[in-house]
Parts: C-alpha cells; structure tokens; sequence
C-alpha cells in the first residue's frame, strides 16, 4: 500500500479493491502498488473482482476513479449538498453572454463575481456600454440596456429581482437587450 | 431486610408514581419495572416518554396497551447502514401503522421522534387531526412526504411547540407550507427547516417569528436571504440557537451592515449552523459579534471557506463544546481549535473531498486536538492517513471518550509510517477509554484488534466495522468479549457461518446485527433463525443476486437480524426474505 497518497495518478484502486481473498493479506499488494487498475465497472457499482491470482495479468489501463458504495460513510442528504458544491467551486459557472446586435457571443465565469455591481461592471466593461441603475420598479433605467437571464425552466427573467446565490444557480445564459425590447420588460405591466 | 421489605407494602400507589416521576431515562425506568409487580404496573401506568430503538421488535398495539399514558414517542426504523445507501429505500420502517394505533388508541400523544423512517403525508395528516395537543416533530434523516405533508401540520397542531427536520430530502409542492401556520399560533419555540430545497414565504415566516414570542431556535433553508434573516433577528433577539441559510449574498450590501447590527443585539445565540450555499469569507465577519458566546458551531455544510477564513472565525470562539467542520480547516486550523477551544467536547471532521485528492487533514490534526482540548469526548474524524503513533497519544490525552469515530477515506489504509495495521492504535483507545459506547474503525485491521476490543471495550454498545479483520475469530472475540454490546455492524468483512453461530443467545441481548459483503451463507441464517425464535433474521437481496434456491451454501450479501416479541414483520418488500 506504499505511495498511497503520492500518486494521484496511481488511482491506488487496489486499496478499494473488493476482493474475496481475506482483507489483512498484504502479499499480493505489496508487489502490485504500481499497478494502475484491474477491470473496473462504472462509478459508484458494487464491484467484485476476481481473486488474487490474476493480480499480476491485469492492464494497465486507466480507469475511472473506483468507488466503494457507502465508503466513506457519509449520510446522502450531506454528500449531496456538500460535495457537488464543492465540484462547481472548482470548476466554475461559465454561461453564454449574447448582445443584442453583436456578432457573437461570449462567455463569462460568474463565480468569480461577489454580486451584481461585479458582474456588471464586467459586462459593461466586455461590451462597452451602460448598464443603469436597477430598481425593483422599473428595471434599468438610465441607459438603453437591460441585462436579461434565461433561467432553468427557459424563461427569460431580469436580472437582478433574486439574491445573488440564488441567481448564480439559476443562470444559464445571459442576454443583454437593447432599446424598446429593453424597457419592455421593466415597465408594471 | 425484611422490615424495609414491608415498609415498600406501605407506600401507597402515588408515592412510588411520585418517586418514578424523577426518573427520566427509559433505561432507569426500564430497570424499575423488573423489581416486582407493584412496580411494574405502577410504573406502566405513569410512563409518558417511550423510546423504541427499533420499531419492529415490538408493535404498537402491545406498546399502547403497557403504556396507555404514552405521551412522547422516539422510533427508529432502517438499520444505520442505511444512511450510507446499503438498505433499499423500501425496506421498511413506516411510521403509518403506529400514528393509526395511537389514534385508535385514544393515545394523547403530543411528540414524536423518528430516525430513519418512512414518513407519507397521509402520516403527518393522521398526526395533524387526531392529536389536538401535539407538540413536537422531530424527523431525522426520514423520508416518503412532501411540504403538503408539512403544511397539515402547520395548519391544524394548533399547539405547535416544535418542528425539526434534520437532513431530509422533502418534495417541494410550492404550497407556502410556511404560510399555513394561522395567525393565532404563537406557541412556537423551535423550528428547523434548513433542510428544505423549495423557497418559503419570506413575509409569512417574519410575521410568524414576529408572534411567535417563545421562540429559541430557527434554522431557516437557503432560499432565506440575508436582508429577511436580519429583520428576523431584529424580531427575534432572544434566539439561542440559529441557522441561517444560505448566507452566500454580496457582503458589500447595505443589508450585510444591517446583518452586522442585528447580530449585535442577539446575545443569547450559543448555537450557529447554516452557511449552506458557497460562502464568500467576506461574509464571515458578520457573526463574529455571537462568536464568543457559541458553544456549538456547524460549518459542514460551508463549503468553499477556506482554512485562513475558518480560523479567523474560530479564534473568537473560545467557548466552544461542539464543533462541526470540513476538512478544509487542515491540521494547522485544528491546532488553532487545540489552543483557542478548551472547553471542547465534541469535534466531527468532514471530508470536502471524497475522493481524496489533498491530504487537508491527517493524524497530526487529531492528535493537536487530543492534547489541547482535555474535555474532548466524541470524535467522528475523516482524513486521509492515520497512524499508531497518533492513536496512542490520543488515547493517552484523552481517556474519557464516549464516542470515537474514525473513517479513513481508503478504508484499509495501513499505519502511513510503519505500515503495520492500526490494531495497536485503536487498542489503545479501548485500553485507556474506560467508558467507551461507541466505536468505527477503519484502516488495516487484524483480529488483533477484535481481541483487544473483546478485553477492553466493557462499555461498548456499538461497533462499527468495515474492510477489516482477517478470521471468525474477529467477530468472536467481540461477540464473546463485549457484554453490553446492542448493535454491531459489519461490511466487506470475512467472518463467516462458524462466527455467526457460535452464540446465538447473545442476539437476543443485542439490539441488532447488521452484515454484508462478508461469509456468511444462507443455511447459517436459516440455522439460526430457525433456532431462534425471537429472533428476525432477514436476508435483503435488493439486487437480485440470490436465487431463492435451497442453495444453502450460497454467500448472503446482506443479512440483518434483531431481537423482535412479535415474529416476522408484515410489511417486508418481495426482496426482503425473513427466514
């Protein structure tokens, strides 16, 4: 079980590995710590491989990360609620930005922003304009632009009526309107 | 002897009711209906809270008729194993036949308290209309209803003292549960919805705080942002405990000063939880007003703060006996909670994650703690490596664990130093932790260990082992040693049928026995039920691995047997086979 912890790319499987051989015999892993990985079935599948015996012939294939069903043990409610948001963390929120007029689109991580004053100074900063003060009466006003959002169930939606967190997860694409479109959509009606 | 013999004869019914009515553990109770049967019907008749450890070794009817003046009921359902995906969700556990027999029963019942159970909106709707002076609702980790289910409840208890919901993934109906409270229910003192998905009414819950004058614990879901949580701590400053939702908003706001000033004014907080969506540590400083004051801080569900900003926060809670965190604080932060928490009690350590990619927390983390925190009791501990150098310091610092939990994330990860197995390490946790309960091991594991469990654990009432143990002998040694053992739990561990069959007296001591992946065949779990009659052996074959054969040599992958006074259940799924 050597280089446990060292070799990232060593995905250690064999110390997950279920196997019918006794648990405490270590003969067989010691020699084999180098190994990447013996077959595998998908993620998060009770596995059961074949004995020790075959140890030695198996590929060294890379394979997806093993999992052991109910290791470590973790209640579901909080994996499900911890660990995803960790994962989006790291690899961040990138949603389309589309202009009204402009030629193509572009993409924006909004996990870098603290709020809306961030998210658009950087807009109006992408696509040199203005986007005006927000009020929850009257959309935008100040300027010819308004920053709309199409949200998970595909509406489009104006920015800035939800908290931040709130926006952030439900954002899948931006879009900037421009002129009457614009104002359309902040007026009582 | 004789003459205080007789002068017990003397007391009349109300005494000895007057004198029980001090005693308020179910195991003192328990002790006391043994003594004679003047106890025990005078007992029986003034017992108002009855706890059920498992809700299949006795039926409802047969509690009702011992106990007719039940009040308060605490029922567990799944076995503990369910909590990690092992046991189908159909398996059992429905809290609809005891509500319908209380019901039936004329039973006054004004609390309940479920784990692991399955809970249908047509239970709580029972529970909502045939109970009028029902108090309190606390459901852990249960499952099956939906927020229609919570809206009965909120609309008819009209007496509602308590509604907790702990780690539950409830369907969102959109009914504005929240706004079914009346407006003549002000009896409120603590509720808990953290855990719901869906959004609330955010004007219903401030004016519901606002009336609800008693109120001393609320933890709201993430959909509360942080200017409504600050009007609700300017209605509510007498609030002891606080859970505060998302708290993930841009701090440069007005309603984050608002939010500072609030918290001024809450001088009786003790208890904070929440932080649920990625929390920007700019946000952070707002609490630290209430820092001092904590003596129990959940930050598990904070992902996204790092180690600087959680120690930042940490070093203004220096009253702290319960601290919940993710492994992100490191070994180095864990040495800031060694020096700034002495008063510590309780520490769990969450991995943020699972897949162990930096080691965040190791041996040296744990064992900064054991030497700082003197008061240190219960451990659930996640990381990444462990050794028996460290074990054995920890038991040394701390001989009074009550609780000592530790999962390594490989679950047969060896001592990272020697490479010995970590037997000598957690034997020196028994050896020195007189009063242990409760005990999970994992990493390398021999039948040593089992053997120096079997010795030392005299207290043990629970143990949890997985991926470990070389021989029966394993499951022997603890089986034979551990005279006050009730639940034992075993995964991917290789004892087999002449362990399971050794003793099979000692089941009937035991509340449960729970094992998977390991040998044992189906002719042994026939044996034994066979056997034993009050015992339910049951074999869960939830993915059709087992052919119902009379292939009794065939390996039983998961086997769950407990001690039960009223036979086979009823209600077993077509996967459940009861021997």
């Amino acid at each position: 079980m050597e280089g446990v912890m060292s070799h990232e790319s060593d995905l250690n499987l064999k110390a997950t590995e279920l196997r019918l051989g006794l648990p405490g015999t270590e003969e067989s892993t010691a020699k084999n710590n180098k190994r990447a990985s013996p077959e595998l079935v998908d993620d998060g599948q009770l596995f059961k491989l074949e004995s020790d015996a075959k140890a030695g012939d198996r590929e060294t294939a890379p394979a997806s990360k093993a999992q052991i069903v109910g290791w470590p043990p973790l209640r579901s409610y909080w994996k499900n609620n911890v660990q995803s948001k960790k994962t989006e963390a790291e690899t961040g929120n990138y949603v389309k930005v589309s202009m009204d007029g402009a030629p193509y689109l572009r993409k924006i991580d909004l996990k870098i922003y603290m709020g809306y004053s961030e998210l658009f100074k950087a807009l109006e900063n992408m696509f040199q304009l203005t986007i005006g003060e927000y009020s929850e009466r009257e959309g935008y006003k100040g300027s010819d632009y308004a920053p709309a959002y199409e949200d998970k169930d595909g509406d489009l939606m104006l920015v800035g009526d939800v908290p931040w967190e709130m926006f952030m997860s439900s954002c899948k694409r931006l879009r900037i309107m421009k002129g009457s479109e614009a104002t359309g959509l902040g007026c009582g009606a | 002897m004789r003459s205080f013999q007789s002068m017990l004869n003397y007391f009349p019914e109300e005494v000895l009711e007057h004198v029980f009515d001090f005693l308020t553990s179910h195991r003192d109770r328990n002790a006391v209906s043994l003594v004679c049967k003047s106890w025990y019907t005078v007992e029986r008749f003034s017992r108002e809270k009855v706890f059920i450890g498992n809700c299949y070794a006795i039926s409802p009817e047969r509690l009702i008729s011992r106990f007719p003046r039940v009040r308060s009921l605490t029922l567990k359902g799944k076995p503990h194993f369910a909590d990690f995906n092992l046991v189908p969700h159909d398996w059992g556990g429905y809290v609809q036949p005891w509500i319908e027999s209380m019901a039936k029963g004329g039973v006054n019942l004004e609390e309940l308290r479920l784990k692991r159970m399955l809970v249908s909106d047509e239970s709580l709707e029972l529970l909502a209309n045939f109970f009028p002076n029902f108090k309190s609702l606390v459901l852990v980790s249960c499952e099956g209803f939906t927020t229609d289910g919570l809206a009965a409840i909120a609309s008819n208890c009209r007496f509602l003292r308590e509604l907790d919901l702990q780690e539950i993934e409830v369907e969102d109906r959109r009914g504005q549960w929240l706004s079914c409270f009346p407006d003549s229910c002000t009896s409120l003192v603590s509720l808990n919805f953290a855990c719901l998905k869906g959004e609330v009414n955010l004007a219903s819950l401030e004016r519901l705080v606002a009336r609800c004058r008693n109120l001393r614990s609320l933890r709201v879901n993430h959909a509360v942002p942080i200017d409504a949580l600050q009007r609700i701590l300017m209605q509510a400053p007498q609030l002891v405990d606080l859970g505060t939702g998302s708290f993930g908003q841009d701090p440069d706001s007005d309603s984050y000063n608002k939010l500072e000033t609030a918290m001024q004014q809450c001088t009786s907080i003790t208890s904070l939880s929440g932080f649920l969506e990625v929390v920007t540590a700019r946000c952070l400083p707002a609490v630290y007003p209430i820092c001092r004051h904590l003596t129990s801080l959940n930050l598990s569900y904070a992902a996204g703060i790092y180690s600087d900003e959680l120690v930042k926060l940490i070093r203004h809670c220096n009253k702290l006996e319960r601290l919940l965190v993710l492994d992100t604080i490191g070994d180095k932060g864990l040495g800031v909670v060694a020096s700034t928490c002495k008063e510590l009690q309780e520490l769990r350590v969450f991995p943020s994650d699972i897949h162990g990619g930096n080691a965040a927390v190791t041996e040296e983390g744990l064992v900064a703690i054991s030497a700082g925190c003197p008061k240190l009791n219960s451990i659930l501990y996640f990381c990444q490596q462990m050794t028996n150098a460290a074990l054995i310091m920890v038991a040394k610092n701390c001989p009074n664990f009550i609780r000592f939990r530790l999962a390594t994330l490989n679950p047969t990860i060896p001592d990272a130093v020697t490479m010995q197995p970590l037997d000598e390490g957690f034997g020196a946790i028994v050896k020195s932790c007189k009063g242990l309960k409760r005990l999970s091991v994992s990493g390398l594991l021999t039948d040593q260990l089992f053997l120096y469990i079997g010795i030392y654990a005299e207290q043990l009432e629970m143990l949890s082992i997985a991926f470990a143990g070389d021989s029966d002998k394993g499951m022997f040694y603890v089986l034979n040693g551990c005279k006050k053992l009730k639940k034992l739990e075993i995964r991917d561990s290789p004892f087999g049928d002449v362990a399971l069959l050794e003793d099979m007296g000692k089941y009937e001591t035991m509340r449960s026995l729970w094992m998977s992946s390991c040998e044992v065949t189906l002719g042994a779990c026939k044996t034994l039920a066979q056997k034993m009659p009050r015992l339910n052996v049951e074999i869960i074959n939830d993915s059709d691995q087992m052919e119902a054969s009379d292939d009794d040599k065939q390996r039983v992958e998961k086997m769950y047997l407990y001690r039960t006074l009223v036979g086979p259940r009823k209600d077993a799924p077509d996967f459940v086979w009861t021997l």
